[in-house]
């Protein structure tokens, strides 16, 4: 039972300890872009380089969602050309890039996090303000 | 009305198309559906507001906040970050309201209680915040009204021209709908068709120069990366400082225009169309913002409530939903108002006078059952409100305890149902939470 680690068992059975949140970095502009520093209560629970590494993933991930290239120039005039009605059909370039955000969320938190007793959520549940990260009591000290 | 319309239009077109070329009735009428599509997809699109915090949040940003001040018994001064974004030093606000620090060219709207993000200003004949997300339609809108306007304006001009070609002058401007005496609708209408001939001519006279002014104006502003609400303050003028420069320009004014125009879109972060579970203590992640946009697009140009709804416990299940970001389909209501002030024209031109007193308190028996709801208004909001206040007290319960968007929903019908829900019983908590309302401004 314990050594399945779902997410779900773990937000049944353990406590949250502790939220951590990660704030926006705007030195970019208004560019969606999250702080990679690495906050202090994650210290003990997890590495340093593996957390920079997912955020900054993350981060990639939200500058591809709103980069200004022909791609987006052209989807953006193909819709405005169809009176945004094409969208009806496709998805935006953004929503996309969200879902695979999601994707990548998912997985760090099935391979990495949870392991750990943290528990990534997604930043789009927050209004892209923070990344929250969720450290749960850690069950070992109690046993 | 409509007979008016169609009175008055038909004999136009008519003639022109004989004239001329059927081509410019037609290219008339597609003009302004553009324009009323466009029109309906700024109002009802998400501006691109930003939810408020979530309790744990707002707790940290507290905490953090308190460190870094030294906490201290009074309450610190406004709370400000600052962060130097291409050179430029920016200072970041901390909203009250949303209790979050505000994105950079963020701000919050006092009429529709919503940080937005990219903020351009508040648009009372679109009845809506103009922001991020719906600025492009809000361009297109008046890039297309104008030339609807100079459209008409030329072809009515023409058409009293080709006329007095034929007649002399006067008599053209007499006998513009020259068919009237012949058809079933009378005196009247044809002296009315004359006085709406004429008053069109006048009224696209001073249209243009607003319209195109407004127009131009914005090309302005998309040209140089600004929004409205930077230009007015002057943000980024050199006569601020020597190195004061638009930190967010992409330098050129073809990559600015194509950014704003043609840049991607964004989805929206806030839940418009979920149901507000009665008695859920905490939000479930995807139902993090609950809006309600304002029913009607000209009623609610102050109550433009798209405001994320966290928890919400009342028994009154009112939910006025917007349409959905399409803009296709409207619920009922909407399209009902959408009839008044953008009726009084021809070809649905917003005047001025019209829709100034649409700004007015006359749809306060509309807004009142939106108060139906209980005060387990987590959100101290002390933001000011400005000219609400003034002359729409019954803003305040609703601005200042809830956020009016907080409307509970038992019912997925919900949406449709009109504002019958006032329950007379809530009315003290109400009166209380108004006065409460009106405390928290004063101190602010």
């Amino acid at each position: 039972m314990a050594e399945t680690h779902s997410l779900q068992d773990m937000r049944q059975q353990a406590a949250v300890a502790a939220k951590v949140f990660l704030q926006r970095d705007y030195t970019i502009g208004t560019v969606c872009q999250f702080q990679t520093k690495f906050p202090s209560e994650l210290e003990t629970r997890i590495d340093k380089q593996q957390f920079e590494e997912t955020v900054r993933t993350l981060n990639n991930l939200y500058a591809e969602a709103e980069k200004l290239g022909s791609q987006s120039y052209i989807e953006g005039c193909l819709a405005c050309l169809t009176a945004y009605t094409v969208f009806l059909c496709m998805e935006t370039h953004y929503e996309k890039v969200l879902k695979k955000i999601a994707k990548y969320i998912q997985e760090q938190n099935d391979k990495i996090y949870a392991p750990r007793g943290l528990l990534l959520t997604d930043p789009i549940e927050r209004g892209l303000r923070v990344i929250e990260v969720t450290i749960f009591e850690d069950r070992s000290l109690t046993r | 009305m409509k007979w008016d319309l169609a009175a008055f239009a038909q004999p136009l077109c008519q003639f022109l198309a004989l004239e001329l070329t059927p081509a410019i009735p037609v290219i008339g009428g597609v003009l302004f559906l553009f324009v009323l599509g466009t029109l309906l997809r700024t109002s009802f699109s998400d501006p691109g507001v930003l939810p408020r915090a979530t309790p744990d949040e707002a707790a940290d940003l507290e905490r953090q906040i308190d460190v870094a001040n030294g906490s201290t018994g009074y309450r610190p001064p406004p709370r400000t970050k600052e962060v130097v974004i291409n050179g430029q030093t920016v200072k970041l606000k901390y909203c009250f309201t949303c209790k979050i620090f505000r994105p950079p060219r963020a701000s919050h709207c006092s009429l529709c209680d919503n940080c937005v993000e990219r903020f351009d200003h508040h648009c009372p004949w679109v009845g809506n915040c103009v922001g991020r997300r719906n600025y492009r339609f809000f361009y297109m809108f008046i890039l297309s009204l104008s030339f609807l306007t100079i459209f008409i304006f030329a072809f009515v001009i023409t058409h009293i021209i080709l006329r007095s070609h034929q007649h002399g002058f006067l008599k053209a401007l007499k006998e513009s709908p020259a068919r009237y005496p012949f058809t079933k609708i009378g005196l009247s209408a044809f002296i009315a068709a004359t006085a709406l001939t004429n008053s069109t001519v006048v009224v696209c006279f001073f249209s243009i120069w607003s319209i195109v002014g407004l127009s131009g104006f914005h090309t302005y502003l998309i040209g140089s990366n600004q929004t409205t609400n930077e230009d007015i303050k002057g943000s980024w003028s050199s006569k601020r400082g020597k190195d004061n420069h638009n930190p967010y320009s992409h330098g050129n004014i073809f990559t600015n225009c194509c950014a704003a125009l043609c840049g991607p879109l964004p989805p929206s972060l806030i839940d418009r169309r979920g149901f507000i579970q009665s008695g859920t203590p905490q939000l479930a992640p995807p139902t993090n913002g609950i809006t309600m946009y304002g029913a009607t697009q000209s009623q609610q140009s102050h109550m433009a409530a798209t405001i994320p709804l966290l928890q919400q416990q009342s028994s009154e299940p009112v939910i006025l939903t917007t349409s959905p970001e399409n803009g296709v389909s409207l619920p009922g209501r909407n399209s009902l108002t959408l009839s008044g002030p953008c009726s009084s024209l021809p070809f649905g031109q917003p005047t001025p006078p019209t829709s100034t007193p649409s700004l007015s308190c006359h749809e306060a028996t509309d807004m009142l059952p939106i108060h139906g709801h209980s005060h387990t208004h987590t959100h101290n909001h002390s933001h000011p409100l400005q000219e609400p206040v003034a002359h729409h007290h019954y803003l305040t319960p609703e601005e200042v305890p809830s956020p009016p968007g907080m409307l509970p929903c038992g019912s997925p019908h919900s949406h449709t149902m009109q504002a019958g829900f006032y329950n007379p019983a809530s009315q003290d908590s109400l009166h209380e939470d108004s006065v409460r309302g009106l405390v928290k401004l004063s101190s602010v």
